[in-house]
């Protein structure tokens, strides 16, 4: 099962090396993982998405919660969390094929971030599943170069967070 | 606030954490602080032939102490040459300080002589690592080190100081706190949790306390005993947790895993509630995890939250201090007393000691060859009702040995390496555990292959008037792996040969200054032995033991514990 962790660490050097390590030494996979910062400047923010089972999902909580620039470690749930992502697709595309990208685009809240001879550049913003639609539909068109941030993601401010409730019962 | 260097600021540390000995060698990019231990330190510093060997030695030193061990190094490979120390303190949950000089912060990353990343190389094996940056970071980051070392589960840290950061100039003020938000160790466990483990313990017919290294670390040998003590708990100890109850105590019951007594491997197995204390279901102590203990509910205390549910499911789970929370466990039992709850684990008790009647630990005198047992029984019986002596081992046949047939009555006595299997561990560890105890006797009960990895260190024993006793438990081949290929590849010998007099280890010793000894009969091993005992100098005794004797029982790799393989020969003497 995929779970998103979102994972506060302190900004320091080494910090997301001391995580991705963790990961690659017990064995866990990570899918897809985005850094950048915070509210705080002393804190940035690790989400990750991982394949595995709720025992090791445990294991990698725990793990990540003894390593000393690791701050907080949370579990983003479906429906109780908003997630993004952001996608650069270069798409094939001749002059007489711009209208009916552009339609496509215009499904997904598309922007043409920028325009060739023979190419064009979408920049598109969504869950990740928005985007897997978007590179679904395009894909036929040509797909010439594609790069994702992988995903990011808060947890709802309509839903009132026992802040402690996703962190593991043991500590 | 006092002026002074980097180099100086770091040994100012050092005192200030109570350090009175660290292990190292010196190099080029950590001049500037072997500079400052010659302008003057209240820190011995023991001088090392290898940077592993100071490794092992702080280990010692820890293990033996139980303060924080100390080591240090120059760059590069002086820096790499601690990475086997440093993993090994991690897997044995070992608390260690590793300083390492680093070439100028300019040349990072240039590829410059004897530059290397140590601080990523040693990421997965430390909790913590610092490259300092700036010479105002130094207290901080010494501070941070000690501290993360010894609390929560210990284990080794390394900070890496590049030269010009150590000559650089600081306004030193040594902190008495530290702040560090992302690390915070549990501090009690959890009242429900202990009130739960109490209940079961209470009700339990046939319980194991099941006793780890975590247990020393932890402070809690006197809660361990009073906890047995008051419900009559049957006490077996991993090798990491040998001495931490005493051995000769009636509920001690021995050793669990591949090569403990029969006994103790069924009293785990079949018992009805196994109560870690300290310990992690390592593959060695379990055997096939699923086979493992299938009728027992398992309460779990360790300081670690991370070991819990990590090979075996707890059903009961306390994550804290385990001085705290054996503490309050014992309570919650004196108040269940109180409403009339009383121990019931007589019949059990008697169980297990008629299986220890049944199936005693054996081995067979026969033949022409001196056996390696009878070596450590000898050790045993010169030393028995000692409270000066420390054990330290190598790994393989002998270490097994050595854990079956050596009684520590006491804590911090038996000084091995467990997780990682570290052979060489026991010269070099031996060194360190007679600084952190010179009133005390230390013998490292050491396996020949293990002998030449390190011997070198025989020479910080004799010039650093650190005495120790080696016995070589010399039986010519890497003997565990010989016993391997003997029993799962047909006896297909392969490189592990390493011959009996190849080298001459009595002439070896002497030539390292120590006394150097030779035996290989039954009748003057234990005169042999008292001499090397008592002649007051590091002494290295070369045992020439039965080449193709086999450690007895055994649990195969992969194998449930209930299956183990027992020494067979009809005229076995027993232990």
């Amino acid at each position: 099962m995929r779970h998103t962790i979102s994972v506060h660490v302190e900004n320091k050097p080494g910090a997301l090396m001391r995580v991705s390590s963790m990961f690659a030494r017990r064995g866990f996979n990570i899918e897809s993982l985005a850094v950048g910062p915070t509210e705080r400047p002393d804190v940035s923010r690790i989400t990750m998405r991982v394949d595995c089972e709720q025992h090791s999902l445990e294991q990698i909580e725990k793990q990540m919660h003894k390593l000393v620039n690791v701050l907080r470690v949370t579990e983003l749930e479906p429906g109780e969390s908003v997630e993004r992502e952001l996608a650069l697709i270069k798409v094939a595309a001749l002059p007489e094929k711009r209208a009916e990208l552009m339609a496509l685009a215009d499904v997904f809240h598309a922007r043409v971030a920028d325009l060739g001879a023979d190419a064009m550049i979408f920049e598109v913003v969504g869950t990740p599943e928005d985007i897997d639609s978007f590179e679904e539909l395009v894909r036929p068109h040509g797909v010439k170069e594609l790069v994702r941030t992988g995903r990011v993601g808060l947890s709802r401010a309509s839903i009132r967070r026992d802040a402690s409730r996703r962190q593991h019962v043991l500590r | 606030m006092a002026k002074m260097l980097g180099s100086d600021a770091i040994l100012r540390a050092l005192e200030a954490e109570g350090v009175d000995v660290c292990f190292g060698i010196p190099g080029g990019a950590i001049l500037p602080i072997y500079d400052a231990f010659a302008r003057g330190a209240t820190v011995r510093h023991v001088l090392a032939r290898h940077e592993q060997g100071a490794g092992h030695m702080a280990e010692g030193y820890a293990r033996a102490s139980g303060k924080v061990g100390v080591a240090m190094a120059t760059s590069g490979p002086g820096a790499t040459n601690l990475v086997t120390a440093i993993a090994d303190a991690w897997m044995d949950s070992t608390p260690l300080v590793c300083v390492t000089g680093q070439v100028r912060t300019h040349l990072i990353g240039t590829d410059a002589f004897q530059e290397c990343d140590i601080t990523g190389i040693t990421i997965p094996i430390v909790k913590h690592s610092w490259l300092v940056q700036h010479v105002e970071e130094i207290p901080h980051v010494m501070k941070a080190a000690f501290h993360i070392a010894r609390t929560g589960r210990c284990g080794p840290v390394l900070v890496d100081v590049p030269r010009d950061i150590q000559e650089a100039a600081i306004d030193f003020e040594y902190p008495d706190e530290v702040s560090l938000p992302g690390w915070k160790p549990p501090k009690r466990g959890h009242p429900k949790q202990i009130k739960e483990a109490a209940k079961a313990i209470a009700g339990a017919e046939k319980p194991v306390l099941y006793v780890g290294g975590g247990t020393m670390n932890g402070d809690a040998c006197a809660e361990l005993r009073e906890l047995a003590e008051l419900w009559r708990l049957p006490v077996i100890t991993t090798l990491m947790g040998k001495g931490a109850f005493p051995e000769s105590h009636e509920l001690h019951y021995g050793w669990p895993g591949m090569h403990g007594p029969k006994w103790s491997n069924w009293a785990m197995n079949k018992s009805d509630l196994l109560v870690a204390v300290g310990s992690r279901f390592d593959d060695r102590v379990t055997g096939k995890l699923s086979a493992f203990a299938p009728g027992a509910t398992v309460v779990h205390l360790d300081i670690d939250a991370a070991e819990i549910g990590k090979l075996r499911d707890a059903d009961i789970p306390v994550v804290g201090p385990l001085k705290q929370v054996l503490a309050d466990i014992v309570s919650e039992l004196r108040r269940l007393q109180d409403e009339g709850a009383s121990p019931r684990t007589e019949p059990w008790l008697r169980q297990i000691a008629d299986w220890r009647d049944e199936f005693p630990l054996r081995y067979s005198r026969k033949g022409d060859f001196l056996k390696p047992q009878t070596v450590v029984e000898t050790l045993q019986a010169l030393t028995a009702g000692r409270d000066d002596v420390v054990w330290t081992t190598g790994v393989g046949q002998h270490q097994m040995w050595a854990m079956q047939y050596l009684r520590c009555e006491r804590p911090r006595t038996f000084i091995t390496s467990g997780g990682l299997g570290t052979m060489g561990y026991g010269l070099p560890a031996a060194v360190g555990a007679k600084a952190a105890r010179p009133d005390a006797t230390v013998v490292c009960v050491d396996g020949d292959g293990c002998f030449q990895m390190t011997c070198q260190e025989l020479a910080t024993a004799v010039l650093e008037d650190l005495p120790i006793v080696v016995v070589i438990v010399n039986n010519g081949y890497l003997g565990m792996v010989q016993q391997w290929q003997n029993m799962f590849f047909d006896d297909r010998l392969s490189q592990v040969h390493l011959t009996h007099q190849v080298p001459e280890y009595s002439q070896l010793a002497e030539a390292y200054g120590a006394a150097g000894f030779t035996v290989s009969s039954e009748d003057e091993v234990e005169s042999v032995l008292e001499e090397a005992l008592t002649c007051g100098r590091t002494a290295v005794v070369d045992a020439r033991v039965d080449p193709r004797e086999q450690c007895f029982p055994m649990i195969p790799a992969g194998a449930a514990a209930l299956d183990m393989i027992e020494f067979s020969e009809e005229e076995a003497v027993e232990a």
